[in-house]
């Protein structure tokens, strides 16, 4: 999986958890909290979809890591159990 | 240059009848005194002496015997067109006209056809009281195996006869019989053969369709010139052809104004109307912005004084008052 | 038969629009059944049904916006012949099988023609006559038929939709996209309950600064043994201590109205919760007391995306007999709330703070919560606030019995 496909899955598990953020720019680095009003019930969500998508476990103490776009694509990119790159 | 000449209804159904027994010596006429009498409308009147008597043929008085006969000649080859003096009289050929005239060709698997052309007067509007005003032009509209055709202006009547001649299966033609002092301008000469199938617009409109067929055009007219000036604007259809309907003309009307008033002299239930109106529920449902408006007979037999009778039947101002329903004004 | 109105969801509601039918005439219908969705100044809100039986007949239709209280459906209960009842459409049926309530006794030959009366304008009023062209004229323009005015005849028709498309075209958009909320509305909705909060209720604070170092530790362990999908927020065990503590105090649960206070015997919490675009709903989660901690968690993660979708329910909206306003991270220290009528006394709660503490007799750095509670003075006093209070702090301090 490519820093694109990351990306896209982070994005599409922060839209189903606030829909109406469809359309609106992201800031790569700034957290969600910042941005959006985000609370911890969004956050806690956001982080049981991308789990879901990703299959990536996240402990509560790895939270922190995850509080921006940025964030949370390095933390996937990471910890993705590695399937091998489609380029040989 | 075609030089025009203005012509009465019954003069230009004279003409048509002159034409086709010039044009062909199969053709010949039939009905009660058509002949010496020279036709109860006057419409072959000195027509005896210019073809002779084997070709405009007296008749007793008795439909069901004439007409069979008539019937009988077309199966032998000729052309005869069988007047029947009115639709009310020729509910006593009823028999010969459903149950022969229209059913042969199917009866014998196609071996026999009945090239028959049988014209009648129809209609109230002169005082001739219950027995003698029925328009009954649906129930022959009903008969699968026969054509029924009305001519309203001056150019059908002149020009349905020959085509009606020329189909080799029973035509029906009914001639409203207030139409034949009506005048209009035809040219001297000529093909004035005309298309049997198809309706005619009469009278282009975007507000609303006004369907009708015989002496009705005219009040349908005399409707749509008095909405005129209120900004409403309709289109009126001339059926012409009552079997087959035309559909597609009148669909595409409808679909242009989306609201249809049909005119029908006869009695709304069970009427000619109601196939109409059936018909554009059917096929135009969805293009209508309010139900479809009858204009018919009030329900009782045609009153005899000329008060009640013009009372009973369809006039302009009944039209008018339909067409603003439908507009919801 | 039961005659099912539309309700009262919220102290200041009037009227409220019926958008669309989930249970139609012939549907048999259970306690808890979501019958209708209803706009309301709070947003879109399924309208629950408390009764069993079948649902016999809508009596208004899609669109129409009517006062609390008029009646919008017809219930019959079960066991009730519904064969009486499909009599009522038919005008000419017989006369003695026929118990119209709202008809005064009158001969046959006269009640009849009402009864035909009265079953044509149900049926009119039920179903709005559009035209074929105007139907599918408004289908190309994307017009809802529901916000277009009949015209003569009280049919819509192509020209009531012609001027609808144009009057659109002329106006800015009506509402905001915030799924089913208008927040223009909510706004007005929230000034209103607020001021008469304000108004009308005498209100006292009393606060209380809670070491909840404790309960955070357990929760971080708690969750950390946890799989991700079942971890709890620290609302949670909040929420449980609130309302265990509560049922201690019955002088701060319940509601008054009409000069009468009733205690509650059951604990439903309403979580105040933020909209995203300033918006503020309080839907309740029923008998939180009885809850434990993972389905209150469950409730609370279904809860609060709702309240923002706009999607919430009647009941939600209604049965809350306390509520706790909880600014959550990254906040105050501390709230003072205002009460939600009819209840008689609210929780804040600021967010958690690293402080210096005393501990056992030195200078510790703990995490520690400054909860406060309004009260209704009418209703209760310091003493209670005072009550719940250290009851709450002696529950939060012991999270493995929540």
């Amino acid at each position: 999986m490519n820093d694109a496909d990351i990306l896209k899955l982070v994005t599409q598990a922060l839209f189903s958890v606030a829909p109406d953020l469809q359309g609106e720019p992201i800031a790569a680095d700034k957290t969600f909290r910042e941005q959006f009003e985000f609370d911890s019930m969004d956050f806690l969500n956001f982080i049981i979809t991308l789990h879901k998508a990703s299959g990536v476990e996240i402990p509560e103490k790895d939270y922190p890591h995850l509080q921006s776009l940025s964030g949370a694509v390095s933390y996937i990119r990471e910890h993705k159990p590695s399937l091998g790159d489609n380029a040989a | 240059m075609t030089t025009m000449r203005r012509i009465t209804y019954r003069e230009a159904v004279k003409e048509a009848l002159r034409e086709a027994m010039q044009k062909d010596e199969r053709v010949f006429l039939m009905g009660e005194d058509v002949n010496r009498y020279g036709g109860a409308y006057a419409c072959s009147s000195g027509l005896a002496g210019e073809f002779g008597e084997d070709r405009v043929r007296d008749t007793p008085l008795s439909e069901s015997a004439f007409v069979g006969a008539g019937i009988g000649a077309a199966l032998g080859g000729m052309r005869p067109i069988v007047e029947i003096m009115t639709i009310n009289f020729s509910l006593l050929a009823l028999d010969q006209i459903v149950n022969t005239a229209a059913t042969l060709r199917h009866m014998s698997g196609g071996q026999f056809s009945v090239p028959l052309v049988i014209r009648m007067a129809t209609g109230a509007g002169r005082q001739l009281a219950a027995q003698h005003s029925h328009s009954l032009e649906g129930w022959y509209a009903h008969i699968p195996g026969i054509r029924v055709l009305a001519p309203a202006t001056i150019a059908d009547a002149r020009g349905m006869l020959w085509p009606a001649l020329e189909n080799p299966d029973p035509v029906v033609i009914m001639e409203h019989a207030t139409l034949y002092n009506d005048e209009d301008e035809l040219p001297e000469s000529g093909d004035f053969s005309v298309d049997i199938s198809k309706a005619a617009v009469r009278r282009s409109g975007k507000d609303a369709t006004i369907l009708a067929f015989s002496a009705n055009i005219k009040k349908a007219l005399a409707a749509a010139e008095a909405l005129a000036p209120k900004g409403i604007e309709c289109e009126v259809i001339d059926l012409r052809s009552l079997r087959p309907l035309d559909d597609e003309t009148i669909m595409q009307s409808v679909r242009k104004t989306h609201r249809a008033i049909v005119v029908d002299e006869a009695w709304r239930s069970g009427s000619f109307a109601a196939e109409v109106a059936c018909r554009i529920g059917e096929q135009a449902f969805y293009d209508l912005d309010a139900p479809v408006e009858r204009v018919c007979s009030l329900e009782v037999p045609i009153p005899y004084p000329r008060h009640l009778e013009q009372a009973a039947i369809p006039q302009p101002e009944k039209i008018i008052a339909a067409v603003l329903k439908a507009l919801r004004r | 038969m039961i005659d099912f109105k539309m309700p009262s969801l919220g102290a200041d509601m009037e009227a409220g629009t019926l958008v669309e039918w989930f249970k139609h005439p012939g549907e048999a219908v259970h306690k808890g059944d979501v019958v209708a969705l209803v706009e309301t100044q709070k947003g879109a809100i399924e309208i629950e049904v408390f009764n069993e039986g079948t649902l016999v007949e809508h009596r208004i239709p899609v669109g129409q916006k009517v006062p609390v209280g008029t009646v919008i459906a017809r219930i019959a209960g079960p066991g009730e012949k519904l064969d009486e009842q499909e009599q009522f459409v038919v005008p000419s049926a017989s006369i003695v099988e026929l118990k119209p309530e709202s008809i005064p006794q009158a001969e046959p030959s006269k009640v009849a023609p009402a009864i035909a009366e009265i079953e044509m304008k149900t049926a009119a009023a039920a179903r709005a006559m559009v035209s074929p062209a105007g139907r599918r004229r408004a289908g190309e323009l994307g017009l809802d038929l529901s916000h277009i005015a009949p015209g003569r005849a009280g049919v819509i028709g192509l020209a009531e939709v012609e001027a609808a498309a144009l009057h659109a075209h002329t106006l800015p958009p009506a509402k905001p996209a915030h799924g089913g909320l208008d927040l223009a509305e909510m706004r007005k909705a929230i000034a209103a309950a607020m001021s008469r909060s304000h108004r009308d209720i005498p209100h006292y604070w009393v606060s209380h600064a809670i070491d909840v170092t404790r309960l955070m530790e357990w929760l971080e362990a708690e969750n950390a043994r946890r799989p991700l999908t079942q971890r709890l927020l620290y609302a949670a065990p909040l929420l449980k201590a609130v309302a265990l503590a509560i049922k201690d105090i019955p002088e701060l649960n319940g509601h008054f109205g009409d000069g009468v206070f009733n205690s509650s015997g059951e604990v439903h919490v309403g979580i105040a919760t933020a909209l995203r675009g300033g918006g503020l709903v309080a839907p309740a989660i029923r008998d939180v007391d009885k809850l434990a901690l993972s389905s209150l968690m469950e409730k609370l993660a279904d809860l609060v995306p709702r309240a923002r979708a706009g999607r919430l329910r009647s009941s939600e909206m209604t049965d809350a007999t306390i509520t706790l306003s909880n600014l959550g991270e990254a906040s105050a220290d501390s709230v003072l709330p205002l009460i939600y009528p009819p209840q008689v006394a609210i929780v804040g709660c600021g967010s958690i703070r690293p402080r210096p503490w005393a501990v056992g007799g030195a200078i510790a750095v703990r995490r520690v919560l400054t909860v406060t509670v309004a009260g209704d003075h009418r209703v209760n006093n310091g003493r209670h606030a005072g009550q719940f209070l250290t009851r709450l702090e002696t529950l939060l301090n012991s999270p493995e019995v929540l």
